[in-house]
């Protein structure tokens, strides 16, 4: 039996492994324009408009923006990791705090749109109007399933106000009808379908939602349930590498006029999505 | 029922329209998870019949550790690399999270093992079979590594071939250090998962049937290149 053949061909054939695996990878990550990473919530890009606005910022600028798509609790935490270049998120208490701590720079308004109730079509807990603290009230009342992201999301910090504001005390109140699914707005939102269950949703990932069964708007058009945006450079004195001027590119352009008006044309179904409201700046970009 | 029928006809629509978008999509994963498997096998294979053939103290320990980390969880392994990569982690400066070989060595990770484990067998067995033979012609066990994994290389490919499965299957980690970016770092699985959050279940059901049929090609391309080595050399 010829033991140096074998041990010849498998040292031959491990070699060749590996150098495939190094060049299958290479060539993955050869050859990129100057990009940035966004850290950004599952509303703009699962609602669609990330899709609409990147390819616009690119053509303006160049700059190749990678999306990866989290809870604001979760985005913000990347950006306080480092991880990423700029943060665009919707929880202004968490992304004022984000900034006081100094993780970013300056917090800019960008747009907003609206939290809605949905729940099913019949209302067996007849939620249905315009009063969000009242819709609460009498879901908890009914003890009706309502399924919340639980995710320490925008959207969940959002809820867990409003439930306060109506002097529900989830501590207490909370029941098997209380369901924490710890997930995305869209698994939350498959979850309530199939429970045929209640739960607050940014309208953005509503009316990009396919999969929506039974449920239908319960609550909508309280004023309490504006939905703020903002955006921010991560701060480049806590994390050098941070890419400032490209990221700085960024949030100018969701500011400025162009990428104002993208954001207002983006639609589904002719229905507006996001609305623009960056406040026109006194002062010219910093540095 | 009727979902599931719509979603196969919605996977022939996807392969036949051949969409850019998801042929790089397609070719992304194929791409990363060869190189996991491969870069698993180069760690797993001399690391499985190591062991088969060893005589050291805790060897039992080492199988036992080998056949639990058959089921190690892929999150932890996403997570574990995650916190290595992140700027914030001792590999941040590197600069790898949320890019392609980031997730490629997740996969790797979670691919060694399996490997190791299986050959670990597979030699074991080979070794009950050439022992006397080999130590009579003087081999050193340590030496005996190559011999075994050259003769049992057909059992093996199989073993790399199931790597491979873990790899191109995988979501929970891919997800955590790839980030899903568009483009970049989507994969099919996350691509999947993706369509799932948005409420589209049979288009995610569609990708899914055509991730089933790249998994199958290249099961099917292993085995006749198994063949037609067995033709050959005999």
């Amino acid at each position: 039996m010829d033991v140096t053949l074998p041990r010849r061909r498998l040292c031959f054939g491990l070699a060749a492994a590996l150098v495939a695996a190094s060049s299958l990878i290479t060539t993955s990550t050869l050859a990129q324009p100057t990009f940035i990473t966004i850290a950004s919530t599952t509303s703009t890009e699962q609602s669609g408009l990330f899709k609409e606005m990147l390819p616009a910022f690119t053509k303006a600028t160049g700059i190749e923006p990678r999306v990866v798509a989290l809870g604001t609790g979760q985005a913000l935490d990347m950006g306080r990791r480092g991880d990423a270049d700029v943060v665009f998120v919707h929880d202004q208490v968490a992304e004022e705090k984000f900034v006081a701590d100094g993780f970013g720079v300056q917090r800019l308004e960008v747009m907003y749109n609206d939290f809605v109730i949905v729940g099913p079509r019949v209302d067996p807990a007849k939620a249905r109007g315009k009063d969000v603290l009242e819709g609460l009230r009498r879901i908890a009342a009914a003890r009706a399933p309502f399924a919340s992201r639980a995710d320490k999301s925008g959207t969940h910090a959002a809820e867990l106000r409003y439930w306060q504001a109506a002097g529900i005390d989830l501590g207490k109140e909370k029941g098997p009808w209380y369901r924490e699914t710890g997930s995305g707005m869209g698994p939350t939102l498959n979850t309530a379908s199939g429970l045929n269950a209640y739960a607050l949703a940014d309208r953005g990932t509503w009316l990009a939602f396919k999969n929506r069964g039974d449920l239908d708007i319960v609550v909508e058009g309280d004023q309490r349930l504006f939905n703020q945006y903002g955006v921010m450079l991560v701060n480049p004195a806590k994390h050098p590498h941070v890419k400032k001027d490209a990221g700085q590119k960024f949030v100018d352009w969701v500011v400025s006029p162009a990428g104002q008006s993208v954001i207002a044309a983006y639609s589904i179904g002719g229905q507006q999505l996001f609305f623009p409201n960056a406040k026109p700046r006194a002062e010219p970009a910093r540095r | 029922m009727f979902e599931i029928f719509a979603s196969l006809q919605a996977a022939w629509a996807l392969v036949n329209g051949a969409d850019p978008a998801l042929a790089r999509i397609v070719a992304l994963s194929l791409e990363l998870s060869l190189a996991a498997a491969l870069l698993g096998a180069a760690i797993g294979l001399p690391l499985g019949a190591l062991v088969a053939v060893g005589r050291f103290p805790g060897r039992r320990a080492v199988i036992v550790a080998l056949n639990a980390l058959l089921g190690l969880p892929s999150v932890v392994v996403g997570l574990l690399v995650y916190l290595m990569l992140s700027r914030a982690g001792p590999l941040g400066s590197w600069g790898l999270l949320f890019t392609p070989t980031a997730i490629v060595m997740a996969q790797s990770l979670l691919v060694a093992p399996i490997v190791a484990a299986l050959a670990r067998q597979t030699c074991e067995d080979a070794w009950r079979d050439y022992e006397e033979q080999l130590t009579s012609l003087g081999v050193s066990r340590a030496r005996a590594v190559p011999t075994l994994l050259w003769d049992a290389r057909y059992s093996l490919l199989t073993t790399v071939l199931a790597g491979f499965g873990r790899a191109a299957s995988e979501v929970g980690a891919v997800m955590i250090v790839g980030g899903n970016i568009d483009g970049v770092t989507r994969v099919m699985t996350t691509a999947i998962a993706l369509e799932t959050s948005k409420g589209d279940l049979p288009l995610a059901l569609a990708l899914g049937f055509v991730l089933i049929l790249v998994v199958l090609v290249v099961n099917a391309a292993a085995y006749g290149l198994r063949e037609w080595s067995v033709r050959r050399h005999g």
